[in-house]
């Protein structure tokens, strides 16, 4: 059996499992529930001026016969005096003593952030996460994804909150920018220990054809949302990977977005996480998932003969590359495999009408056939195939050495 | 020629992993699942679903064995569709349910193939327990007793270990093969098995062992006193089963079944994929038969033909059967239980060259007689919640307890026992209900 268990940026967890700031942390009696279901951690559900939130709040994406395969909210910060919260999670560090619990903060002014920092490490709390992500309702009062998305006041603010704090300090960010790495850098110069990403997407999920108006409604109105679940991921690998890729960047990484089997959860180790945190999943599913993250890492851990997650951390950001940097003189072509395909000839039209006319069909015959000379390996064949393993991408040696966009002769530099 | 055994293929064949992967992702993750409810050991079915969706199949096997260390024969014998697949909430939808125990031999089939043992044995308790009958009962309660440290010694009169999935069951739902496999992977925890060693007297084993437990399961099959009953030809169900099992069974043209229940169809069907020509008499009508409907319709598509409302009254033949002269019967009552009249000059004659009768099976009073302060209920073992008899040094579970029902619950039940046994021996208020420690 390998050995779960997670120090990140000092805060140690059972295993790298942990809630993220949501609906499922509201309460004392949720977070208690969940680590009793095998949840490593939680980030509280974020503490701040109580607020005040609508009524209709979640809309989600369902694909076919897949629901919420992408949710979104339009739910704001605690609604629950600061009081109610500390007392509760005074509680469940009493009770869950070797749990991380981690307190998510957001703030206006200097001297609010310096008094609950004060108040929250005086009951024991492990950490704080910072969000400077959610994009609706909070961003318009000049906080949330309004800090996350200006480098300056994101640098400000985090420095605010470090220069107090004991314990240590998780920035999060918002998606809702054209460069990652520029508040990644900023928080990581305020002295934040460690930053957690992705916060939620701006988003409309779609509209009702009968009223005409946009989901979720709030007496005949809406207002955009933040979305995640499954449909987020991966917006959510690629800028996990490019701060794991940043020469500059030095902070540890909690990964967060669409995060629902122990599979997703080892491509974001693979990405360079070292801690992942998990909600739309559980608001789907309820805590008891965390059976199949725990027990499937384990397997997974064992079946690669590695003794701790951290042996996968960034295995597979290091094989992210610039495109310049890919083999132009390495070649795949399609094959089918006629025992397994069942003729449905998806294959055939997505190549003859989607992309590059490669792929026949003869008289009389269901299968369809690839054209070898003239398949360009696009995988899209194969992606939309139905039958697990009946296209595969075969590597054709072209005995050519590896030819990169620089040295290429159409370069028109060269 | 091909082996009479090798006629029987599988009606649950093993699921390929694309299979796997579409059924266990048409699951709903249902909270608390009633399927879970629906199987008597409560396999957390949801979950074991999940970790085949998730490619976690060793995972996955776990989660089954934690609960069922039979798991793999129950997912190819259990009746499922009155069980798990039954309560599954897809029919509420007029979908198909969830391919369960397919699904359950999936998981468990690639841990046992692989060779990977989830379980070890427990830091001895110097306690010595016997069990009497190597079925899944007693294959059960014996897992379980050396995970809690305890040394089991099981006793089994039959040449080979397995009891009901050995010798019992339709071969074309369990075969030799599997059993032999099941038992290997079963045992390997490290429990001794002693076949060809039949107890006649329990009580010479009190001295040694600190605890017996009793998964004897039932006798032969039980006489319906006629005349011709001792012509050859003449089968008790359970004997022609266990003869098609060893492959060793000698079919005849023309085979008339006695009786309505689960065991009669198994019976027929296994006659006729020999090569019979099968009919089936019932002394009740359609409705009242016990046999599950899908057992009924599987019977029906290998040809067995059904006669209703009709009893046996004489098996005719001189050294060897001919016929059985049969009497039609009318039901007073509507009731299940209803007083069944035979009309009178009904008489007729079915004219075949064997007869098997499935009319239940013994129950094996006088070997408990000989066990002192043994209380027996119309022949069942009678046990407490912690399945301890009314002689507090017996224990006992599975069909002896419970006059014959299913594999899955001879399982629990031997499962459950080891656990009153583990209490009654270390002395403990209460049994934790599961490894994870949740209670």
């Amino acid at each position: 059996m390998a050995n779960l268990e997670t120090n990140f940026a000092g805060i140690k967890s059972p295993n790298p499992f942990w809630l993220a700031s949501a609906p499922p942390t509201n309460t004392g009696y949720q977070v208690m529930n969940a680590f009793r279901a095998g949840w490593g951690g939680a980030v509280w559900k974020t503490l701040g001026v109580p607020i005040v939130n609508v009524s209709s709040r979640y809309s989600a994406v369902a694909y076919k016969n897949n629901r919420m395969m992408g949710l979104n909210n339009i739910e704001l910060i605690t609604d629950r005096s600061l009081e109610t919260n500390l007392k509760e999670m005074k509680e469940v560090k009493k009770k869950f003593p070797k749990n991380a619990l981690i307190a998510s903060m957001m703030f206006e002014k200097k001297e609010e952030w310096h008094d609950c920092i004060k108040r929250c490490e005086d009951i024991g709390i492990d950490g704080f996460e910072l969000n400077y992500g959610c994009p609706h309702g909070m961003c318009e009062r000049g906080m949330g994804s309004a800090v996350g998305q200006n480098p300056d006041v994101c640098e400000r603010i985090t420095s605010w909150v470090t220069e107090v704090a004991t314990k240590p300090v998780i920035v999060k960010l918002t998606p809702n920018v054209t460069d990652i790495t520029k508040p990644a850098l900023a928080a990581q110069r305020g002295g934040a220990n460690a930053v957690s990403l992705i916060n939620t997407i701006n988003s409309v999920t779609g509209i009702n054809l009968e009223t005409m108006a946009p989901n979720p409604t709030v007496a005949g109105q809406s207002t955009h949302g933040g979305y995640c679940g499954p449909a987020v991921k991966p917006i959510a690998l690629n800028m996990l990977a490019e701060l794991t890729n940043h020469p500059d960047f030095k902070l540890p990484i909690s990964g967060i977005g669409g995060i629902e089997t122990w599979q997703d959860a080892v491509e974001y180790f693979l990405m360079g996480a070292t801690t992942v945190q998990v909600c739309t999943a559980v608001m789907h599913y309820g805590f008891r998932i965390v059976t199949d993250l725990n027990s499937g890492v384990n397997n997974y851990l064992d079946s690669n003969k590695m003794k701790s997650v951290i042996e996968l951390k960034g295995i597979a950001a290091k094989k992210l590359r610039k495109w310049q940097e890919l083999d132009l003189n390495y070649k795949v072509i399609a094959h089918i495999d006629p025992v397994k395909c069942i003729s449905c000839q998806l294959c055939y039209i997505a190549c003859e009408d989607g992309a590059h006319q490669s792929i026949e069909l003869l008289p009389n015959i269901r299968v369809p056939k690839i054209m070898e000379d003239t398949c360009v390996g696009c995988n899209l064949c194969s992606l939309v195939c139905p039958v697990e393993s009946c296209i595969s991408m075969i590597e054709v040696k072209t005995n050519k050495k590896k030819l990169v966009w620089a040295d290429h002769p159409a370069n028109p530099l060269n | 020629m091909s082996k009479n055994i090798e006629k029987f293929e599988k009606i649950k064949p093993q699921m390929t992993p694309s299979e796997a992967v579409v059924e266990s992702s048409r699951c709903l993750f249902c909270h608390d699942a009633p399927c879970i409810t629906a199987c008597p050991t409560s396999i957390d079915i949801p979950m074991f679903i999940r970790q085949i969706m998730t490619k976690d199949t060793i995972g996955s096997a776990k989660t089954i064995f934690s609960q069922n260390i039979l798991g793999k024969s129950c997912g190819q014998v259990c009746p499922t569709s009155v069980l798990c697949e039954g309560a599954c909430v897809y029919h509420d939808l007029n979908e198909k349910p969830i391919d369960i125990g397919r699904l359950q031999a999936y998981a468990t089939g690639q841990a046992i193939d692989k060779n990977i043992h989830f379980f070890e044995k427990g830091k001895s308790t110097g306690k010595k327990v016997a069990v009497i009958g190597a079925g899944p009962a007693g294959l059960a309660c014996a897992h379980e007793l050396t995970i809690l440290g305890h040394k089991v010694v099981v006793f089994e009169g039959n040449k080979k270990a397995g009891g009901l999935n050995m010798y019992g069951v339709a071969p074309y739902k369990f075969s030799n093969k599997d059993a032999i496999q099941e038992l290997k992977y079963v045992s390997a925890i490290g429990f001794e098995i002693k076949t060809n060693s039949l107890v006649e007297n329990p009580s010479k084993l009190e001295k040694e062992f600190d605890v017996i437990f009793l998964g004897a399961g039932l006798g032969r099959s039980k006489k319906i006193n006629i005349s011709g009953e001792n012509l050859s030809g003449v089968y008790g169900a359970t004997e022609f089963i266990r003869d098609v099992r060893e492959n060793k069974a000698n079919v005849g043209k023309n085979v008339v079944v006695i009786g309505g229940g689960n065991t009669a169809i198994d019976a027929a069907v296994e006659s006729s994929i020999l090569g019979a020509n099968v009919i089936v008499i019932y002394r009740r009508s359609e409705k009242e038969q016990t046999a599950y409907t899908f057992e009924i319709e599987h019977a029906k598509k290998h040809d067995v033909k059904f006669v209703y409302l009709t009893s046996p009254v004489e098996i005719l033949g001189k050294k060897s059967v001919d016929g059985l002269k049969c009497i039609k019967n009318k039901l007073k009552s509507s009731s299940r239980k209803s007083e069944i009249n035979t009309v009178k000059g009904s008489e007729f004659v079915l004219p075949c060259d064997m007869v098997i009768i499935a009319r239940g099976q013994e129950k094996m009073v006088d070997f408990f007689k000989s066990i002192s302060k043994l209380k027996l209920d119309d022949g069942k073992v009678v046990v407490n919640k912690d399945f301890q008899t009314t002689n507090p040094k017996y224990f006992a579970g599975g069909d002896c307890i419970n006059g014959g029902k299913e594999v899955v619950n001879a399982v629990a039940n031997g499962r459950d026992a080891a656990r009153g046994i583990d209490k009654f021996l270390m002395k403990k208020k209460s049994w934790r209900l599961d490894y994870n420690g949740k209670s």
